[in-house]
């Protein structure tokens, strides 16, 4: 019941934040939280529910950010765009997965580690191709259905109209059948195998749905940005979602939500004051990764649910006479 | 000089370079089961901490010597203060790198600047030799020595001496080397510090031909991964045998192939991963 | 058609031999025990048969069919279930949730990415009947961290049985467990259908003779004695593998 008000007031609240967040900048802060948000929940199907660890997933953030800029930049409709973009996420995805699940563990962050750096490689010195560093412009947002979004409000909304639905899939999917197959193949591999799943199959699949989201989430990103350069496929930008999924709280929705909106905000508001963003990056994942490695929504419940039982134990006096 | 010799001079010094900074990667990696995210920010504030010494007036090599010694502290450090609260779990401890690599890298933008910094070859071998009627440029051939030297005093250490020995136990199979009394933790505070002097230390006389520079970590790190999983983690001869071609792979694929240069480092080492896991002389798979 | 046969399986791990041109025939409805002093090499067999160790050398046939090459994830659907020596049950889910888990396993539900699994009355009705099987479904919605290490091989026997497997492979399921658990398990297994073949590697010599109609017993990877209880007691090799005679 509570979760149900909770869910309303938190959808009252996002579609009225251009009205209570002030001017366009903060809206457009909105907006990045939310494109965020849905790499960082298309990242979380990995680490989360499959127990896989990925460090180069802004491989495909990215493959759909440039597919998506270049065809624009090349005068392509934004339809068309944005489908061959889609193919090519999901075909990128389907490369990564073949060749990263030949292993789990370590071996899986190495092999991610290494197809982001091969993309971003690509990316940054075929610059007949992709510009290298000077990346490409893209010409103009889409405007479905002749609504344009080029002002920050009506991209917002856009946004959201997709970043609910990012959420909506994920939370079919993680209350289905296949949802619990995958969160088994997280906890007992070898066991699930016995009891007659197809474990590679499960999280190949699983890597797909991943890989989309991530890579609408990108090209969200190209239609924000206006602007796609190889930075978008850095580690750094791998590194950047996996904090968010990590600091949010694996294997739950709202983590890796409430991770993108602390990464994001701490990125801008921060970085007015604190000069070094990275160094601030890098300290708060490791004191994440060592003082609570469950993430800040799960510890936060926990430390709520403690402090709510343990202030209803507090004995009143005259009870125990 | 004709251009592919010099490509050819520029490959193995590179490819020194290259073992310098991934002996001490591979053996961390045998041992502690981990990638250290953290190795080419070791290599880089090396550099800038040479050239810190540098400008205090020291003389090159102990410069050198004087930032090796640092990132000795420094690794030491961090192995005892952070990795080792994660032991056992790796995934974490790779995670911690990677935080640590960050810090590092901006700590290095706000210290010692945005800008390149050159550093001058140290005196006296700035020249060229000339060896069977070519012209070599001495300080990279001084590199290679250099690097020759440190592996053979590296496989000297593992293969005669008892710390050696230990280590290579550790690498072997580390449940087993804890049951016959050898203190692992400390195994692993020794070898993460040695990686990192190593990596400092080829870092300070890397400057004279990479130069010291923001990002040197990122362009540093992922070469000593792919020598790593392809010579095999753990294994002395697989992180040489790995960095000469790599180093071969780099220079000429810069020139033959600039924009598919990426690819031909990372080909191998997909290939290997995907093939043989355990790398060309490695023992176990990561 | 036996339920069973394993022809000269050879199993060996670098220079160990765990498995030595071992044969073994099992009938369908049997109750076989295989006993064997710890290392003997049983449990490897039963990796062998789900298939979760591929052999080097021999063939396992499964109610007449060749399984020696098929993956082990296809098993199960031929009706094998096993429970594990070492409890491997999933950790963060209730106990119905688990059961539910070995259900699915066999569904063709479990890649459907749609439908809410809460809602899948009729399989849960199935989790929550296997567990009261096992006298569990009053903790149906225990998480499994705050069950008993008795109550934990009680799910394990749960899970197995729920896939109404004709050939079931049981791993010490007496291991640790309390009198009063013993006897739980032990009427649980006498209540196991007759058409359900039981292979059952025991430690416990007491409850699991009882149990059992014919017995193996292994040695070093190899089958030492076979026959009815009263052959094996009997031999002479038992006592020497057991009292070192």
């Amino acid at each position: 019941m509570i979760r149900r008000v909770l869910i309303a007031a938190a959808c009252l609240a996002l579609i009225s934040v251009p009205l209570w967040v002030g001017n366009s900048y903060y809206v457009n802060i909105a907006s990045q939280i939310l494109i965020y948000a849905v790499f960082a929940l298309g990242l979380n199907v990995l680490v989360g529910y499959a127990g896989l660890v990925s460090l180069g997933h802004a491989g495909l953030f990215g493959v759909g950010c440039y597919a998506a800029a270049w065809l624009l930049a090349g005068g392509s409709g934004h339809l068309t765009a944005a489908l061959v973009a889609l193919l090519i996420i999901l075909a990128t995805s389907a490369v990564f997965a073949v060749l990263s699940l030949r292993t789990s563990g370590i071996g899986f962050v190495m092999i991610t580690l290494a197809l982001g750096q091969i993309l971003w490689g690509l990316a940054y010195r075929w610059i007949g191709l992709t510009g290298g560093d000077n990346g490409i412009n893209v010409p103009s947002r889409p405007a479905p259905f002749g609504l344009s979004l080029a002002s920050a409000v009506p991209f917002y909304y856009f946004t959201l109209i997709v970043f609910v639905l990012a959420v909506a899939s994920m939370a079919v999917f993680v209350a289905s059948p296949f949802g619990a197959s995958l969160k088994g193949t997280r906890d007992q591999p070898r066991r699930m195998t016995a009891l007659g799943y197809n474990v590679w199959l499960i999280r190949f699949l699983a890597f797909l749905f991943s890989g989309f989201w991530s890579g609408v989430a990108g090209l969200l990103f190209c239609y924000f940005n206006e602007f796609v350069s190889p930075n978008v496929l850095a580690l750094g930008s791998s590194a950047e979602v996996l904090l968010m999924v990590i600091s949010g709280g694996s294997g739950t929705l709202l983590g890796p939500i409430a991770g993108a909106a602390l990464v994001v905000i701490m990125k801008n508001v921060a970085s007015a004051y604190i000069e070094r963003w990275n160094f601030v990056l890098g300290a708060i994942f490791v004191a994440i990764v060592i003082f609570m490695p469950e993430g800040l929504v799960p510890g936060s419940i926990r430390l709520w649910r403690w402090l709510w039982t343990g202030a209803r134990r507090v004995p009143v006096r005259g009870d125990a006479q | 000089m004709s251009q592919w010799l010099l490509l050819g001079v520029n490959s193995i010094t590179l490819g020194g370079l290259l073992f310098l900074l991934s002996a001490g990667f591979s053996l961390i990696f045998g041992l502690m089961r981990i990638p250290n995210l953290t190795h080419g920010s070791f290599f880089m504030l090396g550099a800038y901490l040479g050239v810190t010494f540098l400008g205090l007036g020291f003389d090159f090599w102990l410069a050198a010597l004087l930032a090796a010694a640092a990132m000795a502290v420094v690794g030491g450090g961090i192995e005892r203060l952070l990795l080792r609260r994660l032991q056992g779990q790796e995934l974490a401890q790779v995670l911690v790198t990677l935080g640590l690599s960050f810090m590092i890298a901006d700590l290095c933008l706000m210290l010692w600047g945005g800008d390149p910094i050159p550093l001058d070859t140290p005196p006296g071998l700035g020249g060229a030799m000339p060896i069977a009627s070519i012209v070599f440029p001495t300080y990279r051939l001084v590199i290679v020595a250099i690097a020759v030297v440190i592996a053979v005093l590296l496989w000297l250490m593992l293969d005669r001496t008892r710390l050696g020995a230990m280590i290579r136990a550790g690498v072997d199979d580390p449940a087993m080397a804890r049951v016959t009394g050898i203190r692992v933790s400390r195994l692993f505070t020794i070898v993460f510090c040695l990686g990192a002097a190593i990596a400092g230390f080829a870092g300070v006389i890397g400057g004279p031909i990479l130069s010291v520079y923001p990002g040197l970590d990122s362009d540093m790190l992922p070469l000593a991964l792919i020598v790593v999983i392809l010579g095999g983690t753990g294994s002395l001869l697989g992180a040489l045998v790995g960095s000469f071609v790599i180093g071969i792979l780099y220079n000429y694929g810069q020139v033959l192939f600039p924009e598919l240069a990426y690819i031909i480092l990372f080909l191998p080492m997909l290939l290997i991963l995907l093939f043989r896991p355990q790398g060309l002389f490695g023992s176990r798979v990561p | 058609m036996s339920a069973l046969v394993l022809k000269q399986l050879e199993k060996s791990f670098g220079g160990l031999r765990v498995t030595a041109a071992l044969d073994l025939t099992v009938e369908e409805g049997e109750r076989r025990l295989i006993i064997g002093p710890n290392g003997a090499g049983k449990t490897t067999l039963f990796n062998l048969i789900t298939g979760e160790l591929r052999p080097d050398a021999g063939a396992i046939a499964l109610f007449g069919r060749d399984i020696t090459r098929m993956p082990c994830r296809r098993r199960p659907h031929l009706g094998l279930a096993r429970t594990y020596q070492i409890i491997t049950l999933f950790p963060g889910e209730t106990l119905l949730h688990n059961v539910t888990l070995s259900l699915l396993g066999l569904s063709a539900l479990r890649w459907n990415p749609f439908r809410r699994l809460a809602r899948q009355q009729a399989l849960i009705a199935r989790a929550r009947a296997a567990l009261g099987r096992v006298g569990l479904d009053g903790l149906a919605e225990r998480p499994l961290a705050q069950t008993s290490y008795g109550e934990r091989r009680r799910v394990e026997i749960a899970m197995a049985l729920a896939q109404e497997p004709r050939l079931l492979l049981l791993d010490e399921p007496f291991a640790g467990l309390s009198i009063d658990e013993r006897k739980e398990v032990h009427r649980l297994l006498l209540s196991i259908p007759r058409d359900v073949t039981v292979v059952m590697i025991e430690h416990d010599m007491d409850v699991a003779l009882e149990l059992a109609e014919r017995i193996t017993l292994m040695h070093f990877g190899e089958v030492i004695v076979e026959g009815t209880r009263g052959e094996v007691v009997a031999h002479p090799r038992t006592r020497e593998i057991y009292l070192g005679g």
